[in-house]
């Protein structure tokens, strides 16, 4: 079984189901939705399969589950697949996430037709790109993953979004994004010649390691990075964000925060921290301060907003902010909580986005002065939110709390000042969620809403399944932490970097509890 | 009893070095010791997932779990009680928690005799208060629901003083910060109470900052955050990173017990239902913090500055709390002062070091019964007077509701320190405690603390006499008193019972101080007044109180409140704390807040510059630049890359 091709068959699935989608004979166009489900799920069903074959303990390559032949030899690129644990873990929520979504958009475009045939095919489309862009082992390969993934994200938030500035929310995403992915090109192309070449010179593993001189490998890092903080986002190329995740579908919203943009920090990791070592330990103190700005300043104007949609995305500026911080950090402890956050961020920001959009169906307004007392109109989906604004301010027992806890912890072993700086946020992002809460749920019951249902069985399942990953990553990380652990010894082996021992360490008997 | 007599140090200065040694692994009733934390937690799991199908069962299913909680607790403590005084701790292994490469932590549970000692405590007062709940909540639409937080606070409280890692106390910690902020909230069709749910979570989040750079410290500095690991480390250990994580532990306890700088919280966190504030905000989670310094005792022993700090803060917010209790008159806000002050003694307590650990526990479970008895009391009152709370509308209570004023009373005469009950045992000794020292410190804390008693006395006083004697200041159509029901009586008396003799029974008998002493250690310490002459000031100054506040009050209180002198109308309000944290934070913060939301609509997204100008302003172009933009993209990036790839090639 070890030669069969999950990973381009966990891809190709939803791109088949978005060609059956768009080719439905007019009679069974009603079918588009339930058929987009089913993709989705057999994906998942595929995926934990190939999880399963995935090891965790022992010698292992970097990439496991490796499928790689020639492509376009001529130029040295490849159809090269595998993952490491963080790629495969953020695969696995990205094919949770897809259904849950797809679940909750059910009602997005409610008649049965061209349309929607349109909107759950560019889901599937975006979902196959998801895979490849985490899978790539291939740096070409991943650009053109990276770019491809565009596409379908443009269409959804331009056409689909529905808000007034949905148009302009969607042109600044591209615009944004393109100006990062011109210069990763660059650098990509500079890479290549930098590598051996041959038939195989854009395998990330023939580019790791690679003498280069300070100036190029550090030219080559800013290339990269500049591409992967606009897609992350990180302050200040973040504010193409709010925009694009307020004016789009929640389910969109969902796959452009909670997936896309985890390939900013993804590549991060994999690329700056991995293929220019030197030059990332250059660039640290910078990205440092920028993850610490990132993380107070978003959080500070989460608060200040009015909108709830954009409330979320701020917050997930600051939480970007956390991974970032963690991975510079380049201890073990910190960027085990930076890659276990890209997981659980995911969830969360689902659950913000999903019950956020479950309230918007049933009040047609985004914004907190049309809301209030909605706990006693709605008491079921009032409690999920709030499990999901209590996930969003990192409570102890729930996920994002041990990611945020490991990041901070890692950090403070290296930069106490930063890391002092960072854990402000606790207050700040009780601050934005629990004030986000009040406004919406609590206060005099709202008149004239008597008819409005509580959630819906669809509904029900959606909560439900976000519910089980926030506390059950909370009370029980270690599945995700033993499948990242290898992952982010070998990154600090690549980077060339040990943590700090402890400083009064010597009178522990220093033997792991 | 024998082994109590022998581990009695008789006057030696130094007792015990409080290290109670290696735990052993959990046996016999203690390796099930999870229960105490799962019966309730699976409590509140069934009543909120089962939702409205467990409406009608829910509520005795909640109180059936945490009165199992409280057997197993039982059943732990005769077992442990069995076994020589340093046998005591037990330690059990649960799970791998958080595995990485750096941080490495387990979660297991600390059964020792300070921990014990508060889920007796928590198990027993808990449960109680339940019952009376079960009572208080007969009417209230989402009854099950409070019965599920309630369960959850329970939970949490014993996660937080079972755990046998500073991040599992931590776990605990904001658990019952989160059931705090539920049943603050609980009525939150009212935006106030809504607000002041919010308050006490920020608050406590103020805190929780400190707590979270006090781990980091430890981690950072012993690369263990657990008990024993870092109780291990500590000698050796620069006297900069203990005071830092004393101070930054402390900041912790200040938040989650409202202790000054961030005590704001308590008094409107009275807004949740009365069960909610007796068990919550009275006898248990307020007093987390108390249990965090103790807890911490080898570091802040180790670090004689912050122990300093943990002094100041405590006499000053004992005397804080009990100014603001003679101006209330809402009498769950007076009783919240009051709780704010007798925290302040027993952090006071807990920053005397060796020679008073013992008594800031001591006076933490006493207190724990007759607050959570005072406040059951005046839930029984609210009850009676269609929950009306300001004390001016009561008056000459007392025939018409016999038990609650019977039992009201027994708590009232505990937290004066009335010779013989509860609080005269715990509380004297902390004062005495206060002034064992040298140079200034004995007589700036010893007299702190002596004056507060007679404030103490004072406000108490007055509460009692506005609530049950005095002239009725209501009329019967209006208002019409009667007897709590039976489930509400029962547990104002047993606490009551708690109230007059539980320090009889653990204090003079030095059950408490052998209990503990292996635990925390303990110093006998010289005061520097006698102790009979200590406990005749204290008495006097009791009686001075209540005869003051009985000459003020006992003939007629008017039913508007008189202008009163400026002192007074500080204190009404808090003594500004509001005033001061509106002025310093919320209004400055608010600001900045604006700021960056205009900055980052105009600024931020200016200045990244060219594209935006690139993206130009009008709808106009725009829709323009739409049109067919990605064709074109596509297009030029084809081009790009065929150029490229073409020049590489060549290149090769």
């Amino acid at each position: 079984m070890s030669s069969f091709p999950w990973l381009t068959t966990i891809g190709v699935i939803p791109l088949v189901g978005a060609l059956v989608i768009s080719v439905l004979p007019k009679g069974s166009a009603k079918l588009a939705r339930p058929v987009a489900l089913g993709f989705s799920v057999l994906a998942l069903i595929v995926g934990i399969l190939a999880a399963t074959q995935f090891k965790t303990s022992g010698h292992n390559p970097q990439f496991q589950l490796a499928e790689v032949h020639e492509w376009i030899p001529q130029i040295g690129v490849s159809y090269a697949l595998g993952v490491d644990g963080i790629a495969l873990s953020l695969i696995l929520m990205s094919l949770v996430l897809v259904p849950v979504s797809l679940l909750a958009a059910w009602h997005d475009v409610p008649e049965p037709g061209r349309r929607q045939q349109g909107y759950y095919a560019l889901m599937l489309v975006l979902e196959t790109t998801i895979v490849g862009v985490f899978a790539s082992t291939d740096v070409f390969l991943f650009y053109i993953f990276f770019e491809a993934m565009l596409i379908p994200v443009f269409f959804l938030i331009g056409s689909f979004g529905g808000g007034p500035r949905a148009r302009y929310a969607a042109l600044k995403f591209l615009l944004y994004s393109l100006a990062g992915s011109l210069l990763m090109l660059v650098a990509v192309i500079a890479l290549y010649q930098q590598g051996p070449g041959g038939s195989h010179g854009f395998l990330v593993g023939n580019l790791t390691g690679l003498h280069m001189s300070q100036d190029t490998e550090r030219w080559l890092f800013v290339g990269f990075f500049i591409a992967f903080a606009i897609k992350a986002p990180m302050w200040p190329v973040h504010t193409w964000l709010p925009d694009a995740a307020s004016e789009a579908k929640p389910a969109t919203a969902v796959l452009l925060v909670g997936v896309l943009d985890k390939v900013g920090t993804f590549g991060m990791i994999r690329f700056c921290l991995q293929l220019f070592p030197n030059a990332s330990k250059w660039a640290t103190p910078v990205i440092i301060v920028l993850a610490v700005i990132s993380i107070l300043y978003a959080a500070m104007v989460a608060i200040g907003q009015k909108d709830m949609m954009r409330v979320i995305a701020y917050g997930s500026v600051s939480h970007f902010g956390f991974i970032v911080l963690g991975i510079f950090a380049m201890t073990a402890t910190s960027q085990s909580g930076a890659d276990l956050y890209m997981i659980n961020h995911g969830f969360t920001t689902a659950a913000l986005f999903l019950f956020a959009g479950f309230l918007i169906a049933r009040n047609r307004s985004r914004n907190y002065p049309d809301y209030g007392g909605w706990q006693r109109v709605t008491p079921l989906l009032s409690g999920f939110f709030l499990l999901a604004c209590l996930s969003g301010l990192a409570l102890p027992g729930l996920n994002s709390f041990v990611s945020e806890f490991l990041v901070v912890a890692g950090t403070f072993q290296r930069h106490k000042v930063a890391a002092g700086f960072a854990v402000f946020a606790v207050i700040l992002s009780a601050l934005y969620m629990l004030l986000l809460f009040q406004r919406l749920y609590t206060g005099p019951k709202p008149a004239g809403k008597e008819h409005v249902r509580d959630l819906g069985v669809r509904e029900k399942v959606v909560a439900g399944v976000l519910a089980v990953f926030i506390i059950g990553l909370g009370v029980y990380p270690k599945p995700a932490l033993d499948v990242l652990r290898p992952a982010v010894t070998q990154t600090l082996q690549h980077v060339g970097v040990h943590d700090p021992a402890p400083t009064h360490g010597a009178a522990v008997d220093g033997s792991s509890k | 009893m024998q082994t109590l007599a022998t581990s009695v140090p008789g006057l030696s200065a130094l007792a015990t070095s409080g290290d109670a040694g290696v735990a052993h692994n959990a046996t016999g009733v203690a390796s099930v010791g999870w229960l105490i934390i799962a019966l309730p937690l699976l409590g509140a799991a069934i009543l909120l997932i089962g939702g409205r199908r467990t409406d009608k069962f829910g509520p005795y299913l909640a109180v059936a779990l945490s009165w199992a909680a409280f057997v197993v607790g039982l059943l732990l403590i005769i077992q442990v009680h069995g076994l020589n005084s340093g046998d005591r701790a037990f330690h059990k292994h649960l799970f791998s928690w958080i595995p990485t490469g750096g941080f490495n932590l387990d979660f297991g549970l600390l059964m020792d005799p300070l921990s014990l000692a508060f889920v007796m405590l928590i198990t027993f007062v808990g449960s109680l208060i339940l019952v009376y709940s079960l009572g208080y909540m007969a009417h209230d639409p989402d009854r099950r629901k409070f019965f599920a937080y309630m369960n959850l606070f329970i939970a949490s409280m014993l996660t937080l003083v079972l755990a046998d890692s500073y991040l599992g106390l931590f776990v605990g910690w904001e658990g019952v910060g989160l059931a705090s902020y539920l049943l603050i909230g609980f009525w939150n069709y009212n935006p106030e109470f809504a607000s002041a749910a919010n308050k006490a979570f920020f608050s406590n989040r103020v805190g929780d900052f400190g707590f979270l750079l006090a781990i980091f410290f430890m981690f950072s500095a012993f690369g263990r955050v657990d008990f024993a690991g870092v109780d291990a480390a500590v000698p050796g250990t620069g006297k900069g990173t203990l005071i830092g994580i004393g101070l930054f532990l402390l900041l912790a306890a200040c938040g989650k017990s409202a202790q000054a700088p961030l005590q704001a919280w308590l008094g409107d966190a009275m807004a949740g239902p009365t069960p909610v504030s007796a068990l919550i905000h009275a006898a248990t989670m307020v007093t987390a913090g108390v249990y965090l310094i103790v807890r911490s005792h080898v570091i802040f022993d180790a670090t004689p500055d912050a122990r300093l700090a943990v002094c100041i803060v405590g006499a000053f917010t004992l005397m804080f709390g009990a100014i603001v209790g003679c101006a209330k008159d809402d009498l769950k806000k007076a009783l919240a002062a009051s709780t704010m002050s007798q925290i302040g003694y027993m952090v006071l307590a807990a920053g005397l070091g060796p020679v008073g650990y013992v008594f800031a526990i001591f006076h933490l479970l006493t207190h724990g019964f007759f607050k959570a008895g005072l406040f059951l009391g005046s839930g029984s009152v609210m009850h009676a007077m269609n929950d009306t709370i300001n004390m001016r509308r009561f008056g000459g209570l007392w025939w018409i509701m016999k038990v609650t004023w019977v039992t009201f009373g027994l708590g009232f005469l505990a937290i004066i320190g009335f010779p013989g009950l509860s609080g005269f045992w715990s509380k004297d000794k902390i004062i005495e405690m206060a002034f064992v020292g040298s140079g200034w410190r004995p007589w700036v804390f010893g007299l702190t603390a002596l004056i507060a008693a007679g404030i103490t006395a004072f406000y108490m006083t007055r509460l009692f006499i506005m609530t049950f004697h005095s002239n009725p200041r209501w009329e019967k159509p209006e208002f019409d008193p009667h007897e709590a029901p039976m489930t509400m009586k029962v547990p104002m008396i047993v606490l009551a019972l708690g109230s007059a003799f539980l320090g009889l029974i653990l204090g003079p008998t030095n059950i408490i101080t052998n209990w503990l002493e292996p635990v925390v250690g303990r110093q006998e310490g010289h005061a520097v007044l006698s102790a009979p002459v200590l406990m005749i000031l204290t008495f006097v100054l009791m009686v001075a109180g209540i005869w003051w506040a009985w000459r003020l009050y006992w003939v007629e209180v008017p039913v508007t409140p008189p202008v009163g002198t400026p002192l007074t109308r500080l204190a009404r309000r808090d003594l500004g704390q509001d005033d001061f944290n509106e002025a310093a934070f919320q209004r400055p913060g608010l600001h900045l807040t604006r700021a960056l939301v205009f900055a980052d609509n105009r600024g931020v997204d200016g200045a990244v510059g060219g594209l935006a100008a690139f993206i130009g302003g009008t709808a106009e172009r725009l829709r323009r630049l739409q049109n067919g933009f990605v064709r074109s993209y596509a297009l030029t990036m084809l081009v790009g890359v065929v150029a490229i790839l073409g020049v590489l090639l060549v290149v090769q």
